[in-house]
């Protein structure tokens, strides 16, 4: 137990010796958080508006004065004809044009269609703008569930947990096995009389107090500097976060076995495992829009789950008995990795 | 001269007999395009709508059909209570209730996904008023003015409405006005996801190919130690940093070539500009992306940390960019971190040409910038090269 505890004490040190590191490990939580919980909107707002008109009527004049007057557009130019908007929208100092032909015409939204999803909500902003419907004039009632001002913290933070655990787990655990291995310590940890798998337990204590303190600033900066609700139950929260941290290390784990120098091991991590967990997990895209071949790829990855159990835990603030499916692949998971990591877990080095 | 040829190729046998590498800059770009396009869709599709009929009429039966036939929603079930669809949206099987009861509409939908819940709710909501638009032309108006009038007696909304006479013409005169405003959508007629996705792929793969090898370079050399032999000889600052940008610039140059290929050859999409300018934009944002990653190789002590801060940046680089979310809907603090940042003018410009078909004239402010930041970048990089350690 004693030499157990001086290992990970000699594992802590490594880590606590590169400051840099150490700085981006908990600068990253910080900065990302902010980032997504901020400035990472699409919400409609600033857009570039340009009017087009050859007669001031005073139609147009009624509908222009309300555009200005909302918080959505801010009109930059005037000008007299559809071309020279066109030409406006083109070299990117417009994103609207909206022409007025004359009283009995209509009106007429030029858009610029690069971003369809933000040309779709520019004109339905547009229109409601413009023309103002009578309130109540239809018996539909909408609510938005769980998040009524659509902040996308709310959908972020559960994705960012899912990323940096994954990211720090995996990563760190599997470098630092393998630089061992590449500046040829490993050699002489494998021949002191303490057992091998002692040797990789020990590697994977500190990383996993550090996951925690991960977890533990991120619960903290979403709860009391975003504002976003820790709806459920904190118990679970935990317990599951801590499923999913072991989960990273066995990768971790097995990525160094496969791996023989830092930069394989690196590259490994970044892009066969970032790579997937960014783009696949549901994080920034929906799993359910994309093609059905990439929706069972992205059956087998494991943040998928973790994201989801979170977003469900967190914000929506279930019980445990409604993420007893993702739980119960996140820890099968688990076991399947964590055996084929100690399986193939080589004692000697060629 | 020639001191700089012989250094170049020494790169590149660095990089052919590393036995990951050339596997790497082939395969990466040509899964990233393969794949990536149709991950990255933003579009909101398939949205499960479960469906509580108290009413059980013959409209809402007609609608839950045209739910079903909508190729946004998946139609969940019918569900007897509220509770038990909510049931449903805990369990996360369902994304939208829709509740008919006493010819009243509730849209009640999962807005943890801001985008997807309000889009959801608003497509649903315009499918209900368009079932209830065509019930008026069939002369059912009256009927349903007298069930908003039940409603308001029962005040569910705790807000009073009269289905007035007058009231019910402003609504259509509501109706003709926003029917008189058209739309005219430019450049991406189709609204093709995908055409706007790509330009942002290139930039993605550029950015990783062209970022992260360099960074990894020189304090790879470091660790082996085989720096300290370039040390001793007579090679200048200038000719060794040279000769380790210039082979990510020629990989730079077959990457985006192999993008544009395949973005022609599987998706038919070409770009509507001159094909010189995006060549240009390219090297323009490896010149910076390249003496970055040397930069942050020159100041770190192990290619762990060099990753790690190299990561950091990119990620913060690439969200402020605009190449997922519009820039100006930021907050004014991150509006201005765009100003320096290489990438948002790559963004707006490969945008332009690709996408809008703008030529030299209307990205010359973006190239002057790229130019710029890239020209100080790669003057950083030689100087923060320290030949005595």
């Amino acid at each position: 137990m004693k030499q157990f505890i001086s290992f990970v004490i000699k594992e802590a040190r490594h880590i606590l010796r590169d400051k840099r590191t150490m700085l981006i490990l908990f600068g990253m939580p910080v900065v990302l958080m902010l980032l997504f919980g901020f400035a990472i909107t699409t919400d409609v707002r600033n857009v570039r508006t340009v009017v087009v008109t050859a007669n001031n009527d005073y139609l147009s004049q009624q509908a222009i004065d309300r555009l200005a007057q909302s918080e959505y557009f801010m009109i930059t130019h005037t000008v007299s004809s559809p071309q020279e908007a066109e030409r406006l929208i083109r070299s990117q100092k417009a994103d609207v044009a909206v022409v007025f032909a004359g009283r009995h015409k209509g009106i007429q939204m030029i858009v610029d269609g690069s971003d369809p999803n933000m040309a779709q909500q520019w004109t339905a902003y547009a229109q409601q703008t413009m023309v103002p419907l009578t309130q109540h004039s239809t018996p539909i009632t909408q609510h938005l569930l769980y998040n009524p001002q659509m902040r996308s913290a709310y959908n972020f933070v559960p994705a960012i947990m899912g990323m940096l655990l994954m990211l720090i787990c995996a990563m760190m655990t599997s470098i630092s096995i393998v630089r061992e291995k590449e500046r040829g310590t490993m050699e002489v940890l494998l021949v002191s009389p303490v057992r091998p798998l002692m040797v990789i337990i020990a590697k994977a204590v500190p990383y996993l107090l550090l996951a925690f303190a991960i977890l533990v600033t991120i619960l903290l900066m979403a709860r009391f500097v975003l504002g976003v609700p820790l709806a459920g139950s904190l118990f679970w929260i935990v317990i599951v976060s801590v499923i999913y941290i072991l989960l990273a290390l066995s990768l971790g784990l097995l990525i160094s076995n496969v791996a023989q120098t830092q930069l394989v091991a690196l590259l490994l991590s970044a892009m066969v495992l970032l790579m997937p967990v960014v783009m696949l997990s549901g994080m920034l895209f929906p799993v359910e829009s994309m093609p059905v071949v990439l929706q069972w790829i992205s059956a087998v990855v494991p943040p998928r789950y973790y994201i989801q159990a979170m977003r469900k835990l967190m914000i929506m603030g279930v019980g445990i008995g409604d993420v007893v499916k993702e739980v119960a692949i996140l820890s099968g998971m688990t076991v399947f990795l964590l055996a084929i990591a100690l399986k193939k877990f080589n004692v000697r080095l060629e | 001269m020639n001191i700089l040829k012989y250094l170049i190729q020494k790169e590149f046998l660095q990089i052919r007999r590393n036995a990951f590498l050339p596997r790497l800059i082939i395969a990466f770009p040509i899964v990233i395009m393969c794949i990536m396009p149709w991950v990255m869709q933003m579009e909101v599709k398939n949205i499960v709508v479960d469906v509580v009929d108290i009413d059980h009429t013959v409209e809402s039966q007609r609608l839950v059909r045209q739910i079903a036939a909508s190729n946004y929603f998946i139609f969940g079930g019918q569900k007897s209570t509220y509770s038990e669809a909510m049931k449903d949206i805990e369990k996360g099987h369902a994304d939208v209730i829709l509740e008919i009861r006493d010819g009243k509409y509730l849209i009640a939908a999962n807005a943890v996904n801001g985008t997807k819940g309000s889009m959801g709710s608003a497509y649903l909501s315009q499918i209900v008023g368009e079932g209830m638009a065509r019930n008026v032309e069939c002369g059912m108006w009256n009927e349903k003015c007298g069930m908003i009038e039940e409603g308001v007696r029962r005040k569910e909304e705790g807000e009073m409405l009269r289905a007035e006479e007058g009231e019910m013409l402003r609504v259509e005169e509501g109706v003709t006005t926003a029917e008189n405003v058209s739309t005219l959508i430019l450049y991406n007629k189709n609204q093709n996801y995908k055409l706007f996705m790509i330009p942002a792929l290139f930039a993605i793969v550029m950015m990783l190919m062209t970022g992260f090898l360099p960074t990894l370079n020189i304090v790879g050399e470091k660790e082996a130690g085989t720096i300290e032999q370039i040390n001793v000889t007579p090679v200048s600052k200038w000719s060794f940093i040279l000769a380790k940008l210039i082979p990510y610039w020629i990989i730079a140059l077959f990457v985006i070539t192999v993008c544009l290929l395949l973005a022609w050859l599987v998706y038919g999409i070409t770009p509507s500009g001159p094909l010189w300018l995006i060549y240009v934009l390219a090297m323009l944002l490896a010149l910076f992306f390249s003496s970055f990653g040397l930069i942050i190789s020159n100041y770190s002590d192990t290619m762990q940390q060099a990753m790690f801060v190299m990561w950091f940046f990119i990620v913060c680089i690439m969200l402020l960019s605009g190449l997922f979310t519009p820039t100006r809907s930021m907050p004014s603090w991150a509006y201005m971190t765009t100003y320096i940042n290489p990438m948002h003018y790559f963004i707006d410009a490969i945008r332009t040409v690709f996408i809008r078909g703008g030529g030299l004239h209307e990205i010359a402010h973006q190239l002057s910038a790229l130019a710029c930041i890239g020209a100080i970048m790669a003057v950083w990089a030689v100087q923060s090269y320290k030949k005595n350690s």
